[in-house]
């Protein structure tokens, strides 16, 4: 099996689940009890969070540890638009995540002001456009770095200075939860309030994640409980998952540079083979300003349901966008938003790779992939 | 030889999946997403439920064969709810599964076979078909209570060709002993009986809500035309219907005829619920070849055949025959096989 869909997720780097074994089991502690076996918890957790937060240049009362990325923009988005501020308005962008469109659609129906500003053909969010709506009302402008379908990095800190010069008082948000393994992630160079992460996309566990909340960042918890993480996220720490994610986090930081060049190579010699042996093939992710490990190309002609069952069945797993519960593909929100139509959309897949991906496995799934597409035309 | 099985998450199309690959043949199953609500929610009656798609999942897990859930939500709303609305509208009684079978099943998704590099493809339906050399024909299930050959008459060589049927050679208790025996999670799951898209409330509330103009309110007449009473919509009614008429006569009525022309619903006896014959539309003989003559003649999923006899585009019955609504589907048997179904156009007093 070629594993191409590094987006969706990742294995975990070599070293990790040795890191964090023994807290399932040795090292079992409830990280807020007073004893001894709460206190190593504790002690590792703390440990782990000061490792996270210099990651990205945050400081550590201003790491939230959460269940993974839908969390955090849940929490960020919730906890910005219900805080005490009297501002309720969210401001975010159409090929947003769902975890964040979703959100969005939950506070309209509710009755809060949402408002979901467009983009151009590569993606690109228009800066004036997002400011222009912003109003006394806004709460928070939620704005994704990297784009989980197409790979297309936003200018974000140009995004955060000119939201924050309309009023300073709005706060913004990113889903970076694609960006970590290739970008450069600085909190204070971003600019952003509020920031999402999840493990599992840069060789750490599944179900843990983080929330960077700016300090004096007003944030109302969505789930309420015993107080862990100065009351912004109750319950019970997963010590081993922190732990895990604060050693992956270390590992994709030292390997980030290398990263972007090994895995750019290989995406880029994938992508070449793709252009040389299918003709007409449209690549949907823009030529400038995208990450190394992402390519969303469209096949005119071939649905991408069957060519992803074809490609499944002759060992290379890719996938079709985000994916959704029952497992059937549906028509890429992304795509669409950047203009292209429904069936064009339906016509697009996405390959994404990753740190264990090598220029073999490239090299044969593009072979694999160009004769499919001959064979379904 | 590659085998796609449609897999709805019931015990039976488990079983044909369960048989493909035992006989040694490479098996892929697929479901059919055919429904989603207005908020894209999953129908949770019928045979497409999550917990239905979630069933066929795991089957194929415990099979170890690959498995995928294929969109077909346009072609299903088009090809079938859309038919079911128009043919409510104009005083029809569309029979939506029968529909969903020759529209989406036995044509999009035949069509698809070569797309997967498939041979055939494989339904858990009760019927048998056999090939002898020349042609292939569709007989009756092993177990005659639960025969699907009716919902299956609309089938041609064409279909047949590239169609098993693997569980139609068993009885619904060996189906689910093999299921048993395989530790199948669905050895043991009830039948469905709703329609996917209408879910456990009635037909007409989905109507209602889908399709408000066909709500016209109109008279309700009896046979020789006096003038009983009104009513809401034609699409409420079904020919033979007794109960919700909302007139009180005193004597049994039913629905005897509804004219969409006028909006007009005519209630009768039942004595005058008595059809001589139907006018056929969609005519289609299993071997391809044409037909007429004495055939036994089924007009419900589980009614028995009577003897009529075929001329032209005329189905002639032996005896008059009770509540038969346009829209429905009639099949021909000879004995056990299947000669062919066709639509019910129009009654014939």
């Amino acid at each position: 099996m070629i594993y191409l869909d590094h987006a969706a997720t990742t294995p975990m780097r070599p070293g990790v689940w040795d890191a964090m074994a023994p807290y399932t089991d040795v090292e079992f502690g409830n990280s807020s009890g007073i004893h001894l076996v709460s206190r190593r918890a504790k002690n590792a957790l703390e440990e782990a969070r000061e490792s996270i937060a210099a990651a990205i240049g945050a400081g550590t009362l201003e790491i939230v540890l959460t269940s993974g990325g839908t969390e955090s923009d849940n929490l960020a988005i919730k906890g910005a638009v219900f805080n005490e501020s009297a501002r309720r308005g969210l401001v975010t962008v159409a090929t947003e995540h769902e975890a964040v469109l979703e959100t969005g659609d939950f506070l309209r129906r509710i009755g809060m002001p949402v408002t979901v500003v467009g983009v151009d053909p590569e993606g690109r969010v228009d800066v004036e456009d997002l400011v222009s709506v912003i109003d006394d009302g806004t709460a928070i402008v939620s704005v994704m770095l990297l784009n989980n379908e197409t790979g297309f990095v936003q200018d974000l800190a140009r995004i955060v200075e000119a939201v924050k010069a309309r009023d300073p008082e709005v706060l913004v948000h990113t889903d970076a939860v694609q960006a970590f393994a290739s970008e450069p992630i600085d909190v204070a160079a971003l600019g952003v309030d509020l920031m999402s992460l999840a493990a599992h996309k840069f060789g750490g566990p599944k179900g843990v994640g983080v929330l960077y909340v700016r300090e004096g960042t007003a944030l109302e918890p969505v789930q309420h409980g015993g107080g862990q993480e100065l009351g912004r996220r109750s319950g019970t720490h997963d010590v081993g998952r922190a732990v895990g994610m604060a050693m992956a986090m270390d590992l994709a930081l030292q390997d980030r540079e290398d990263f972007g060049h090994r895995v750019g190579q290989i995406r880029g010699d994938f992508e070449k083979r793709l252009i040389a042996g299918v003709e007409g093939m449209v690549v949907n992710t823009p030529e400038h300003g995208r990450s190394p490990h992402h390519l969303n190309v469209r096949f005119p002609g071939v649905l991408n349901e069957t060519l992803l069952v074809r490609m499944d069945l002759a060992g290379v797993a890719a996938s079709a966008g985000s994916a959704c519960q029952s497992g059937a593909s549906e028509v890429s929100h992304v795509l669409e938003a950047m203009g292209l139509t429904p069936g064009q959309a339906r016509e697009s897949v996405r390959f994404s790779f990753g740190w264990p991906s090598t220029m073999v496995e490239a090299e044969e799934a593009a072979e694999i992939v160009t004769d499919l597409v001959e064979k379904l035309r | 030889m590659r085998a796609l099985v449609a897999m709805s998450g019931g015990v039976d199309s488990s079983v044909a999946a369960a048989v493909m690959r035992d006989a040694g043949h490479e098996v892929v199953g697929v479901t059919l997403k055919m429904w989603s609500g207005p908020n894209g929610e999953a129908p949770t009656a019928g045979c497409c439920t999550v917990s239905d798609a979630e069933d066929a999942r795991r089957v194929a897990g415990q099979l170890d064969i690959p498995y995928y859930v294929l969109d077909y939500t346009s072609e299903f709303r088009d090809g079938v709810v859309e038919r079911f609305v128009s043919d409510y509208v104009s005083g029809r009684t569309p029979n939506p599964c029968i529909e969903c079978n020759r529209t989406v099943k036995f044509d999009r998704l035949l069509r698809r076979l070569d797309d997967f590099e498939s041979d055939v493809l494989v339904t858990g339906h009760h019927a048998r078909s056999r090939y002898d050399g020349k042609h292939w024909s569709l007989h009756r299930g092993a177990d005659r209570a639960k025969d699907q050959s009716y919902v299956l008459s609309m089938l041609t060589q064409r279909e047949l060709t590239r169609a098993r049927f693997p569980v139609g050679e068993l009885t619904k208790p060996e189906v689910r002993s093999m299921a048993s025996a395989m530790g199948l999670r669905t050895a043991h799951k009830p039948e469905s009986m709703d329609i996917c898209f209408v879910g456990r409330r009635d037909y007409r509330s989905f109507l209602a809500g889908s399709a408000p103009d066909a709500f016209v309110p109109g008279p309700m007449v009896d046979t020789r035309g006096h003038e009983l009473g009104s009513h809401d919509g034609i699409a409420g009614f079904t020919v033979g219907q007794r109960r919700g008429l909302g007139v009180a006569v005193g004597e049994a009525r039913f629905v005897v005829r509804i004219e969409p022309a006028t909006s007009t619903v005519v209630l009768g006896r039942r004595d005058e619920l008595g059809v001589a014959g139907v006018e056929l539309a969609q005519v289609v003989w299993t071997s391809g070849e044409g037909g007429s003559g004495e055939v036994m003649a089924q007009y419900r999923a589980h009614g028995d055949p009577v003897p009529a006899v075929i001329e032209g585009d005329r189905l002639l019955f032996s005896d008059l025959q009770e509540a038969i609504a346009p829209g429905q589907t009639v099949a021909f048997y000879d004995r056990d096989r299947v000669l062919g179904g066709a639509l019910i156009a129009r009654t014939l007093l």
